[in-house]
């Protein structure tokens, strides 16, 4: 298992070299700047900027001393938009505000989503399990730039009970509407996976067995289906963790969370290309990071799995 | 040495008289809401705060919040003293010296002195810098300014002093009547030196910054918020009425609308495009709309290798009249605009427009005269590259024109639609037919627009020339009559078709009905909220 451990993160180092090359090369190719403005900039100015940026250098070199920073001092270099901030700082401010509605959608996606399938599929053909279907099935059509819109409409505008917007350090009230938004659609998609993953293993061999033997049927599903059952849950629930973590651009836009996603989109299009590339690296080591635990996580859930 | 005074300059009569010129003037009889604060949406996180290096809008929101420069704004956008208590101009316009005030002061207590302006605006041309506005030191034509910012020259060299810790002189390079006016403009204001070198690039974060206006900064998340409250060493603290500011960043302009709705902020500007009829309805006490010193046009490309058709002005005409532009301000934007027969806009202080024919005339008469006009030019199977940035209306108002051009005169056009970074750099390596472009005024006065078009400046994106124009705007400065020399050369844009004018821009906005002392004239849309006060809700 170790080995197996080591040897993934040895692969996830050139995987991410690869990824800012990429990255960079895809930067460079792009037409604009992050200086270009309308007023038009005298040339000596425009050549200090370009000098205090390092953008006079080649592309090898900016990328040499780009790469070098992050390995010695983890350091991604100043942004190209915000001139007194670093992408540092700028992922030291947003990180924590996505990782923060990220996590609890994510626990209120997998409590509900299993809970929901899960009763779907031991009440299967009942109308509990229809409504179940038919909850997640809403859901999952109703993507969250369309749920957000909705959710601050009635819970800003009709009832006045909570903010439409704002992070205010992550006082409760601002999190309940980004985390409903956001949690929605994978809640669905976990409830589905879990009810046609359990109804599978509910009609396997060794379930029957049990039966048989006349354990109680909630002895049965929580000792011996369940953790069956949660295999392609969990491999779902890898990236989808990531996804929620590193920050839907609609939440973070339209909830004004001061989140990375927003960062991410308009440093895209303002080219700050410190910013673009940061935020790149993060995802990136992000999902290598919560893959590997989605594989670590198989051989628990299944002994049969072996590395 | 003529003498003149802000008296006369602004008509102010409470000035030199040692009367109080009031921040919030709030009338007797008025009961003031308990709650004291006032809250915005701003559209974007604005790239930086400091004054020199601060661009666009929502920066010079905060800005004119947080700093003083030696001359301000009132309701009207007329120019009136900030920290400057007086100005004496030499003969010929180019020599200002500007008086201080006794009592202004910084956020830590210090003075605020002639030496902060001098340091700020050698700032603001230094290379060094990187000022993305370092040009305005070198519009408002101060002695030097060029060669620094080309680099070859010494910051210390710009033609401005400190003959005491209250008297600043400015020499400039060329006559500007309306130097003053300028320096209402956020790269003017003063910076606290030692604040500025203690602490470099962060100088302005929070912890660390030092101002001298009516606010100061308490907080600024990136992309969610910044907050200011009250600065009570500000020379006139005792008649700033409103406690604490704050501004929300809100990119999505329904969702801002739908906050504001909820009661969450004061003031949403601008409200979504075509929205403003319904919202007057809905909230007549807060729906307004007042005209902005913006003007939106296409811009043609006269450079060599751009197509003949447009280097023949009959084209040109012809494409300017078949715009109908009231379909454009009545039916697509609804918010306030109106027509644009002229670059500069009507609203612009000095400006008085020359008689522009067509614009008189029915659009019945336009289209005629426009079909007439590209048939005796005879280019046939006319097709050209429209270019323009990313925008929903910018989308529409390019479909709906080139739809009028193509049933009226038989003219196609290919839409090329770029999102803003890469238009910017197609528009200027000149990679277009005709783009869409909009100008605002740096400062309220006729030249900020018609020097656009002079020959060789950069801004001048279709490359217009023409000698006659650039003579006559140079002799501006120096004459006796300005208005007079403006009207000629806004006609002769119009009669060589230099850009194709659509509409001048209006500010449509919601602002709670309880703020009062909101400057519902000022077209350059600047506002200070020491102006402003809460009234309580009857």
């Amino acid at each position: 298992m170790t080995s197996f451990i080591l040897r993934r993160l040895a692969v996830a180092i050139p995987t991410l070299l690869a990824l800012i090359v990429f990255s960079f090369l895809l930067m460079e190719f792009s037409p604009g700047s992050p200086f270009a403005t309308e007023r038009g900039i005298p040339p000596a100015v425009m050549a200090n900027l370009e000098a205090k940026y390092g953008l006079d250098r080649s592309l090898i070199e900016r990328m040499g001393i780009y790469v070098w920073n992050i390995v010695s001092g983890f350091d991604f270099g100043p942004s190209f938009s915000f001139s007194n901030r670093s992408v540092n700082d700028i992922i030291a401010q947003g990180f924590p505000v996505t990782l923060t509605y990220g996590f609890w959608s994510f626990v209120v996606a997998v409590l509900v989503g299993v809970t929901l399938g899960a009763f779907a599929a031991i009440r299967h053909n009942s109308v509990l399990d229809y409504a179940a279907v038919g909850v997640t099935v809403g859901a999952q059509v109703l993507p969250n730039f369309v749920m957000a819109p909705i959710l601050v409409l009635v819970f800003t505008l009709w009832l006045g009970w909570l903010p439409g917007g704002g992070w205010q350090g992550g006082q409760i009230e601002y999190i309940i509407l980004p985390v409903i938004a956001l949690s929605t659609s994978y809640m669905a998609s976990i409830a589905r996976i879990t009810r046609s993953s359990m109804l599978e293993t509910l009609n396997a061999g060794f379930v029957r067995t049990a039966r048989a033997k006349g354990l109680p049927m909630r002895r049965v599903i929580l000792r011996h289906a369940l953790k069956p059952a949660m295999l392609p849950v969990v491999s779902y629930l890898g990236p989808a963790f990531v996804g929620m973590i590193t920050g839907s651009v609609v939440i973070d836009v339209f909830f004004s969370t001061g989140g990375i996603g927003q960062f991410f989109v308009n440093s895209a299009l303002s080219r700050d290309y410190s910013v673009i590339l940061g935020i790149t690296i993060l995802f990136g080591a992000l999902t290598i990071f919560f893959n590997l635990l989605v594989d670590v996580a198989y051989a628990w859930i299944d002994p049969k799995i072996r590395y | 040495m003529l003498r003149r005074t802000l008296l006369t300059m602004t008509g102010l009569s409470a000035l030199g008289l040692g009367g109080p010129l009031l921040a919030a003037d709030v009338p007797d009889g008025v009961t003031l809401a308990e709650d004291q604060t006032f809250s915005y949406r701003e559209l974007d996180q604005p790239a930086s705060i400091d004054p020199q290096l601060v661009e666009g809008v929502p920066g010079a929101h905060v800005v004119q919040q947080l700093f003083e420069g030696l001359m301000i704004q009132n309701a009207d956008g007329e120019t009136i003293p900030g920290v400057a208590t007086g100005v004496e101009a030499n003969d010929d316009n180019t020599e200002f010296t500007f008086t201080l005030r006794e009592d202004a002061r910084w956020s830590n207590g210090d003075p605020v002195t002639a030496q902060d302006f001098v340091y700020a605006w050698r700032r603001a041309a230094d290379p060094a810098t990187a000022s993305q506005y370092a040009w305005f030191v070198e519009l408002a034509a101060i002695e030097g300014a060029a060669e620094i910012i080309a680099g070859d020259a010494a910051p210390d060299t710009l033609g401005v002093e400190a003959v005491d810790d209250r008297t600043l002189r400015v020499t400039l390079s060329e006559p500007k009547p309306y130097f003053p006016e300028m320096t209402a403009h956020t790269t003017f204001a003063p910076v606290h030196r030692a604040t500025v070198e203690e602490y470099g690039d962060d100088w302005t974060n929070p912890s660390n910054i030092v101002s001298n206006g009516a606010y100061m900064l308490d907080d600024l998340q990136l992309n969610e918020f910044w907050t200011a409250s009250k600065n009570p060493e500000y020379w006139d603290a005792d008649n700033v009425v409103i406690e604490e500011v704050t501004s929300y960043i809100i990119n999505d302009t329904s969702q801002a609308l739908t906050r504001w709705e909820a009661d969450e902020f004061d003031l949403l500007e601008p409200v979504p495009a075509g929205s403003f009829p319904r919202l007057q309805e809905q909230y007549p006490d807060a729906a307004h709309s007042t005209p902005r010193l913006c003007s939106y046009y296409y811009s043609v490309n006269m450079r060599e290798d751009a197509p003949e058709a447009l280097k023949d002005v009959r084209v040109r005409r012809a494409l300017a009249l078949a715009i109908d532009r009231d379909v454009i301000v009545e039916r697509l934007l609804q918010g306030g605009q109106t027509p644009g027969y002229t670059f500069t806009p009507d609203a612009t202080a000095g400006f008085t427009a020359p008689e522009i024919d067509y614009a008189t005339w029915t659009q019945e008469e336009r289209d005629q005269r426009a079909k007439e006009l590209i048939d005796e030019a005879g280019y046939d199977d006319l097709n050209f590259r429209l270019l323009y940035n990313t925008d929903e209306s910018h989308r529409q108002i390019a479909t709906v024109i080139s739809q009028m051009w193509s049933q009226k005169l038989g003219v196609s056009t290919t839409l090329e639609n770029q999102e803003w970074s890469t238009y910017l750099d197609t528009r200027n390596a000149g990679d277009f037919d005709l783009s869409r472009a909009a100008w605002c005024g740096d400062y309220n006065e006729p030249s900020t627009f018609l020097d656009v078009l002079t020959t060789g400046i950069p801004q001048n994106s279709g490359q217009f020339s023409n000698g006659e124009y650039d003579e006559l705007l140079a002799s501006a400065a120096t004459a006796e009559n300005r208005t007079e020399i403006y009207t000629q050369a806004e006609a002769i844009l119009s009669e060589d078709m230099a850009v194709l004018p659509i509409y001048h821009y209006a500010n449509a906005f919601l602002l709670d009905p309880t703020i009062k002392g909101f400057p519902m004239n000022n077209v350059e849309n600047n506002w200070y909220v020491k102006d402003f006060y809460r009234v309580a809700e009857e």
